[in-house]
């Protein structure tokens, strides 16, 4: 029945292009002077056009202003989580400006020349082939801003990628697998225990592999929650047990891939608290809107006789960015940052990896 | 048969012979035809993926919801009408291996590059019809086994269309990964075998049968862009050829390439000692060039037209096919930015992001190329021109955001979000299919001896043009939001409900954008037969195809192959009655040819 209404719906719409194209044909043939060639546009539609292209650019200025208004107040732009943080949002900002600028100008140059010289007959094109000044400016100058970009760009990538163990940052791996995630602590002696996914044993409750031998890793602690103390650098391990994961802190500025058969790593000082971030006023409004558009769609839930949604409180999330099958939507985990009184209670209450193997 | 087509080739006065309808309208031999199999067969794959994208843009915008239409077209990947988080990824992963490979590099490049390449640098066909054949019909083949692979019970691959092992190679690991996945390799892999017999072709016939007169500084830059567009082909295709290869030995035989220490559904698998970050590796060597493959043809197509239309040479021929050999160069060097976060040593990523910087430079050149042809233009508004203007607009705005995705330590931040998206659908998904659609609008009547209708045209560009933008500029904002790309649903993640109303606005534009399509459609096939029959050069242009007599004939030109004397855009010289001189027209005397 659906096929056969699509079908209908189909042809009619055919029959309306049809019908609009005589109607097209049969204004064109009355107004025609007769020597034109069928298909090709005239001074007519060279008009037209050249106008729509100023609309068109129009268009583009209202969907950009429009996109910013409504949907510019970023908060991967600033209010960042992390000490590196605000080096990230200020290349960004930098070249963000950079890019509406030159989006601004050029949009504008292209659209304007397509109606100032929209065609008419008789009217003679410029003979211009060529120019090495013009050629010579339009390659110095990206060649300029884009070193600019570069040598900025790379100082940064360096400064975040650089791992200083001097700082003593406090070692965690990140585990993935489809689909969630496991944390492990080092336990106090900060170095975590060797682990291979062909040590795994359910049935003992070893889930990451770890090696039950290894005196390094009797103090491991495997939680299902990400706890960090704020002000410590923190160096990430990421392991994955099956495909590629990805493991994205959008808050944190940071992301590093899990790969199965290899460590990767990526490290950052966390500078704001969960609670810390939750009373800025940028996440209010954030948390504010999110919960109106929450009770609105609860009312359309309650109406079919649906539970309506809980309330949005802010945390920040690990979430999975890499394709990784069929729930890789729902593979997050919830990151808790707090003062390192706090974390290391919170630690304290854990079990070790010793004491939660099941003989 | 190629015995046959030889002869032709080294004809020069085209005797016509008899051809049967197979030989004529099926394993034809002759250019034309092949460009317009090519052509329909990549509408066709076009429409597939282009419904794709709509299911599941649907899905994006209102998730979980029953629909109709998933019930009809989906069956029981949409039980009662919802949509399945398994079929959702499949079709991510189809519609984006469809459009890139089958609609804008085979479809594209093999429409264009077999048209244009022996008609304008005056040849009687390519140097090898056989093998030009035979590269149609292993296209053929491939886009048959893609289709047939979207049936298979599992489910087809759905591992997004980098197909990145483990989960691409391990049946366990997701539906998709089993048959579905073994076709997909299967129709890459003949895809692959297809697209090397093609640019080897375009390579041969470009350097050996131009035609008298016709330097290498006088060519068109179509055809420009087609040669390196076929030498980028000939590098970097055959290493995704070994990457399939090796991914079917992990797959099918034990072998370890990609696969290492992998426990899954309660075992653990014997893989030991390979990397997933080699495929990666292999992946974007292809990956990336592939980008350039397919935005590279349409360039060139835009050049021409856009020269044409403003009845304008282009500006800096010499500055433009710099420009191409630049990105070209470039374009090899450049596949590690999408592997900043992979795991890689942050030097390369170092190095990966100073080269990607790089390839602004010639694109910026470009950009600024075209504007400056059409200023002080007299700019003829036919479709093919919009398209080329609408080009331009869409590389810019897609081609700026590539400065944030290039630098590594932004990256960190948007990589695989909606931003990377956005990013690459306008700059070389939007921007290609303008350009493939400017290069129809322009070379039909050469096709198929009819106009298309230009008012038609007209519709088609103007409600295209509104939803690319419309579809992809919130996009960007989305992604600059943090929301990861290739998820099913977002309501796990309340985090995001405040971008929802964007997506169902993309939705609503996509819709618009996709129906509209269906105008186009109906121009192409319509005017085959009832199209207003052609004249010889209605465009008013200078280069050779439009010297070939409309009516297709076997060798191109009746009689001797047309010499040539000056380069391809003498539009509007002064000293002439025209505002064209054809490439075949001797200088006069006294007249001197520009020093391009």
């Amino acid at each position: 029945m659906t096929a056969l209404l699509t079908i209908i719906v189909l042809v009619f719409i055919l029959i309306a292009i049809w019908q609009m194209v005589k109607i097209f044909d049969l204004a064109q043939a009355k107004s025609s002077a007769g020597d034109e060639i069928p298909g090709v546009a005239t001074d007519k539609d060279n008009s037209l056009n050249g106008y729509l292209m100023m609309g068109f650019l129009a268009f583009i200025y209202v969907i950009t202003i429009v996109s910013c208004v409504k949907w510019g107040d970023l908060p991967l732009l600033s209010n960042s989580a992390s000490e590196h943080g605000p080096t990230i949002d200020n290349l960004m900002i930098i070249s963000l400006v950079i890019i509406f600028f030159v989006q601004t100008v050029t949009q504008f140059l292209l659209h304007y020349f397509a109606f100032k010289y929209k065609g008419e007959k008789g009217k003679q094109a410029l003979f211009f082939a060529d120019n090495n000044k013009l050629e010579a400016i339009w390659t110095i100058i990206p060649v300029i801003v884009l070193a600019g970009l570069i040598i900025y760009g790379l100082n940064t990538w360096i400064n975040i990628m650089g791992v200083d163990e001097s700082d003593d940052p406090i070692v965690i791996e990140l585990y993935a697998q489809q689909f969630n995630w496991k944390a492990r602590y080092a336990g106090a002696d900060n170095t975590l225990g060797k682990a291979n996914v062909r040590l795994i044993d359910i049935d003992r409750a070893n889930i990451l592999g770890l090696d039950e031998a290894d005196p390094n890793a009797q103090d491991d602690i495997i939680t299902t929650e990400l706890h960090l103390p704020k002000g410590r650098p923190v160096l990430f391990k990421m392991r994955s047990q099956d495909v590629l994961h990805s493991a994205y802190m959008p808050h944190f500025r940071a992301q590093m891939n899990c790969v199965p058969g290899m460590i990767t790593q990526f490290g950052f000082t966390p500078t704001k608290t969960t609670a810390e971030m939750r009373a800025t006023q940028q996440m209010k409004d954030k948390v504010a809107n999110i919960n109106e558009i929450r009770v609105e769609n609860s009312k359309k839930l309650i109406a079919k006789g649906e539970e309506a949604l809980e309330r949005y409180e802010f945390d920040y999330l690990l979430i999975c960015n890499k394709i990784c099958g069929k729930s890789h939507y729902n593979m997050q985990m919830k990151i808790v940052v707090e003062e390192e009184e706090e974390f290391n209670a919170w630690l304290k209450e854990q079990k070790e990896f010793k004491n939660s193997l099941i003989n | 048969m190629s015995a046959h087509a030889d002869t032709h080739a080294h004809d020069d006065h085209g005797h016509h012979h008899k051809e049967t309808f197979v030989t004529k309208y099926i394993f034809s031999q002759d250019h034309k035809m092949i460009a317009k199999q090519y052509l329909v067969t990549g509408t066709i794959m076009g429409v597939i993926g282009v419904i794709m994208s709509l299911l599941f843009r649907m899905q994006i915008a209102w998730p979980e919801q029953p629909n109709v239409i998933f019930e009809a077209l989906l069956g029981k990947w949409a039980p009662e009408g919802v949509m399945d988080a398994d079929i959702y990824l499949a079709l991510v992963t189809i519609h984006g291996t469809i459009m890139v490979f089958f609609v804008l590099t085979a479809g594209l490049s093999g429409t264009f590059s077999n048209l244009l390449i022996p008609l304008q640098i005056g040849a009687r066909d390519m140097a090898s019809g056989f093998l030009n054949m035979v590269s149609y019909w292993l296209f053929f083949l491939s886009s048959v086994v893609m289709v047939i692979s979207l049936f298979v019970s599992a489910g087809p691959a759905a591992a997004g269309w980098t197909i990145y092992p483990p989960l691409s190679a391990l049946p366990m690991a997701q539906g998709g990964s089993g048959t579905g996945m073994t076709l997909w390799l299967v129709s890459m892999a003949i895809f692959i075998a297809s697209s090397l017999l093609g640019s080897l072709n375009y390579i041969v016939t470009v350097l050996n049968l131009r035609t008298k007169g016709m330097s290498m500084t006088r060519l068109p830059l179509t055809i420009w862009a087609f040669f390196i567009t076929a030498v980028i082909g000939v590098i970097s295709f055959p290493v995704l050829l070994s990457a399939a290869l090796l991914l079917i030995m992990d797959r099918s035989f034990g072998t370890s390439f990609f696969l290492s220490d992998i426990f899954i559904q309660g075992e653990v698998l014997h893989y030991q000692g390979g990397s997933p970050v080699l495929f990666e590796h292999l992946f974007w060597f292809l990956g990336h060039p592939e980008v350039y493959i397919v935005i590279l043809p349409a360039m060139g197509l835009v050049s021409e037209i856009m020269a044409t239309n403003s009845r304008k040479p282009i500006f800096g021929y010499r500055a433009m096919i710099a420009s191409i050999l630049a990105i070209a160069f470039l374009s090899t060097i450049v596949w590690g930015h999408h592997m900043f976060v992979s795991g890689m040593n942050p030097f390369l990523g170092s190095v990966f992001t100073f080269t990607t910087l790089l390839i602004a430079i010639p694109s910026a050149v470009k950009a600024f190329n075209w504007i400056t042809t059409i200023w002080k233009g007299n700019l003829q508004m036919n479709p093919a021109m919009l398209f080329s203007i609408g080009f331009v607009s869409t590389f810019i705005t897609g081609g700026l955001t590539g400065i944030i995705l290039g630098d590594s330590a932004l990256d960190i931040n948007v990589h695989d979000t909606y931003f990377v998206v956005a990013h690459f659908h306008l700059v070389m998904g939007i921007s290609a299919l303008y350009g493939m659609f400017a290069g129809i609008y322009h070379w039909y009547p050469r096709m198929y001896g009819r106009m298309l209708n230009k008012n038609l045209g007209y519709i088609h560009f103007w409600v295209t043009a509104v939803c690319a933008y419309g579809v992809f500029f919130p996009m960007h904002f989305i992604g600059m939001a943090g929301l990861p790309r290739r998820y099913y649903t977002n309501s796990n993640f309340p985090l995001f409900d405040d971008v929802s109303n964007v997506n169902v606005i993309i939705t609503i534009f996509a819709l618009i954008g996709g129906v509209v399509q269906i105008v186009y459609l109906y121009n192409f096939f319509i005017s085959m037969y009832y199209g207003k029959k052609t004249v010889q050069n209605p465009w008013r242009s200078t280069t050779l195809e439009w010297t070939a007599p409309i009516k297709h004939i076997h060798g191109n030109w009746e009689g001797e192959i047309p010499h040539v004397y000056r380069w391809s855009y003498d539009y509007s010289k002064p000293g002439h009655d025209e505002d064209f001189v054809p490439q075949n027209i001797p200088l006069k005397d006294g007249e001197e040819e520009l020093q391009h």
